[in-house]
């Protein structure tokens, strides 16, 4: 029985391996689901994946033939829980690609209290993300208004010239930079924040 | 399948069974759990039939007869779905048929974690009495019950969508079956790389055992991540997370894309056990060998591996790019070839073998045409240019329900006529099984075939109400639906009729065609088996 007894010791063992190895593939797979937003975030801001804005420098003055202008129109919008006037300046302009350009964008806190919000931000249609580059821009901060305050934010970007040898997009005439304002607490946009206490489902 | 050489017969005192509590509520016995889980199945399947039957009643005629509440129709649909899926294929494939014949194929006494198994039955009954719970409270505003569809999607499931708890009651659900599925999982995947008899390598294992090998695999690796983005759901709806609400940087589009991370092998979950159970009837009832047993093997495994990078030909709708829109269609077209294997395969069994057309082979043969028919739909669906007219038409519903409602639940009734003489030693009068069989056959057509044309002429899922011009066919199908149902009915009688009978199964009752370990144990089985395991001596594997 000593052969018997060393194949079950092995048994047993094989047991184990499979699974831990099992346990680990179920840890590993929830843990990737649970960091998926945080990953997801990360990737949008570094490939312009789903309209996501590219942050970077000026770019490089070129001495080439201005190419045809994009025309970059302004959304703006404000979250039900904020009382604020968000405005851009213009309408849209006409922005040169590889050129920066500047806009300002009007705010006013039109509640009686003072509030912070955050704006967020994406362009249309989504696949101008990659070529979209925020130099500067208010989105990228909170801002704290008091009651009748306005207050004018810039920013400033450019289209990246590459877009007029992408194959799918390339001769898009116009596209659309889409702002939303939220209530802010910490930096982070939170929807409820306006509110006083926030009531649970139970 | 080779052959148990060796066996040594049972002593009778082996057959020691516990009382009914301790047999039934605190089993740890691989067969009666198997036998807790069909019957969980076939009951929650009845819940499930009651609501796809409301559904049909509703869409009978335009205009509202049955549901004055459009979103308790939507709560119907999204029952209907959820306990389809969770609640009936996967505990009769999986949990019942894989609980019973896995151990008994690979020659194996029991499951690795007997007591496991029984946690898993137990979290799945938990899961369901909280999905029934779900209906019975608030979900969107004025209206009991969760209407989400069964991919519960945000906006539609968070607290703007559904303010009322019963999205959360359907989440714990989906949380608890999920835990005792991949609890299951983890059980099948130790007890075939480890327990299988002496002599038995993974490439003499019957197709069956492998179905359920690469099942299990997918579920281990799909089901965490639902259970974490309905995490994140609930986080969401209940304490102010933003993962899937954009004003706070999150993205509604993840979570479809975490979703048909599982939801896509979760489809493959439902059928590949389903492709187990189909080439043992078939290589039984042609008494051939299943043509291509590696191959066989080989396309599931294909199968699951390339279903795990497909997801999105569900979402071709939510603007993906083009460059990702051609892949994912490549992607699933591919998933056409290892299933042609298969389709092929089988029909090559058959090709020159001795035919038996039992009411078990009556559903086999009948699965490969309608899951053929359900899988060309799919190769069309998988073009994302025609997907995007398509898209949540009734043209998926025919779709889905050709290879799941035809598909999956064939073989679970294909497997009830193969399997029963064996679990009970009662023998189901076979024109009781074909008649079950002609009845479900001609009903499911017209059940579903007529959702072909509502659907490609822009009939979309998921409404309670319609125009006049739908009016026809949708009157057809539900006519198909009592025809389904009688056939149950004819299915209840069947089974009753078997138990009533005196005559008792032999150890083998279909002949030489049926080579695998199971039938060279009693009728039923005894309650403990293989205290001596049996020896596989080499014979070409089939």
């Amino acid at each position: 029985m000593v052969q018997g007894s060393e194949r079950q010791i092995q048994a047993a063992r094989g047991v184990r391996r499979t699974v831990a190895a099992c346990a680990g593939v179920v840890l590993a797979m929830g843990g990737l689901a649970l960091a998926s937003a945080p990953l997801y975030d990360m990737f949008c801001k570094a490939t312009g994946f789903n309209g996501t804005p590219l942050v970077g420098a000026a770019p490089a003055a070129t001495d080439g033939e201005a190419l045809a202008p994009v025309t970059v129109r302004f959304d703006t919008n404000v979250s039900k829980n904020l009382s604020w006037r968000f405005r851009p300046e213009q309408a849209s302009v006409e922005a040169v690609p590889g050129r920066t350009a500047t806009v300002f964008f009007k705010v006013t806190n039109t509640g009686k209290e003072p509030s912070k919000g955050i704006a967020v931000f994406n362009v249309q249609p989504d696949l101008m993300g990659s070529y979209f580059v925020k130099v500067q821009c208010f989105c990228f901060d909170e801002h704290t208004l008091q009651p009748g305050e306005s207050a004018e934010f810039p920013l400033v970007f450019y289209v990246d010239p590459a877009l007029r040898k992408d194959p799918d997009i390339g001769t898009l005439p116009e596209m659309t930079l889409s702002y939303t304002y939220f209530p802010s607490k910490n930096g982070a946009p939170v929807a409820e924040a306006a509110k006083p206490s926030k009531t649970t489902n139970f | 399948m080779a052959t148990a050489a060796a066996h040594a017969g049972h002593d009778a005192h082996d057959d020691h069974k516990p009382s009914f509590f301790s047999r039934w509520f605190l089993s740890t016995n691989h067969k009666d759990i198997g036998t807790l889980y069909l019957v969980f199945a076939f009951m929650a399947g009845t819940i499930g039939a009651f609501l796809s039957f409301g559904i049909r009643m509703e869409m009978e005629e335009p205009g509202l007869q049955y549901f004055s509440n459009p979103a308790t129709y939507n709560v119907f649909v999204t029952g209907h779905g959820l306990i389809m899926v969770f609640f009936m294929v996967m505990p009769a494939l999986i949990g019942g048929f894989g609980n019973w014949f896995v151990p008994l194929m690979i020659g194996a006494p029991d499951m690795a974690f007997p007591r496991m198994n029984n946690i898993s039955f137990w979290l799945t009954v938990s899961g369901f009495a909280c999905l029934v719970c779900s209906l019975f409270v608030e979900g969107s505003p004025g209206a009991q019950g969760a209407g989400t569809g069964w991919t519960v999607y945000p906006p539609l499931s968070s607290a703007t969508g559904h303010p009322g708890p019963a999205v959360d009651f359907a989440i714990f659900s989906l949380h608890l079956a999920g835990a005792g599925s991949i609890l299951g999982a983890i059980n099948f995947i130790t007890t075939i790389l480890n327990m299988r008899a002496p002599g038995m390598t993974l490439h003499k294992m019957p197709l069956f055992a492998w179905a359920e090998l690469v099942t299990a695999f997918l579920l281990l690796l799909s089901l965490p991540v639902l259970a974490g983005a309905i995490t994140m759901l609930l986080t969401d709806r209940n304490f102010g997370t933003t993962f899937f609400a954009p004003e706070g940087g999150g993205d509604p589009v993840l979570y479809q894309h975490l979703f048909w991370f599982f939801g896509h092998p979760e489809v493959y979950v439902m059928i590949l056990p389903a492709f187990g159970i189909v080439s043992h009837i078939i290589a039984t009832f042609s008494k051939k060998p299943v043509f291509g047993y590696l191959a066989m093997a080989y396309a599931m495994v294909a199968i699951g591996v390339v279903g795990f990078v497909v997801w999105a030909h569900h979402m071709y709708t939510v603007g993906l790019s083009l460059q990702t829109q051609s892949y994912f269609v490549f992607a699933t077209m591919v998933i056409a070839v290892p299933t042609g294997v298969k389709i092929f395969s089988w029909i090559a069994t058959m090709w020159g073998g001795s035919i038996r057309f039992t009411a078990a082979m009556h559903w086999a043969v009948g699965f490969i045409f309608l899951f053929t028919v359900g899988g060309v739909t799919g190769v069309v669906l998988a073009n994302s240019a025609v997907d995007k007219y398509l898209h949540d038409t009734y043209y998926v519903v025919a779709h889905f329900h050709y290879v799941l409602s035809l598909g999956a639940v064939f073989i679970i009734f294909a497997g009830v006529y193969y399997w029963f003489p064996k679990m009970t030693g009662h023998i189901i009068p076979e024109w009781a099984g074909k008649l079950h069989f002609w009845l479900a056959f001609i009903g499911a057509n017209i059940l579903f075939f007529p959702m072909h044309f509502l659907g490609l002429a822009g009939m979309p899922r998921r409404y309670a109400d319609y125009p006049e011009a739908f009016a026809g066919w949708h009157k057809v199908a539900t006519l198909g639906g009592h025809v389904f149902a009688l056939g149950m009915v004819v299915f209840v009688i069947g089974i009753v009729l078997a138990f009533r009978s005196k005559t008792r199964a032999a150890d083998n009752p279909w002949g030489e065609g049926a080579t695998t370990l199971e039938w060279t144990l009693s009728s039923p089985p005894p309650f403990h088996q293989f205290e001596t395991l049996p020896k596989i001596v080499d014979e070409p594997a089939h």
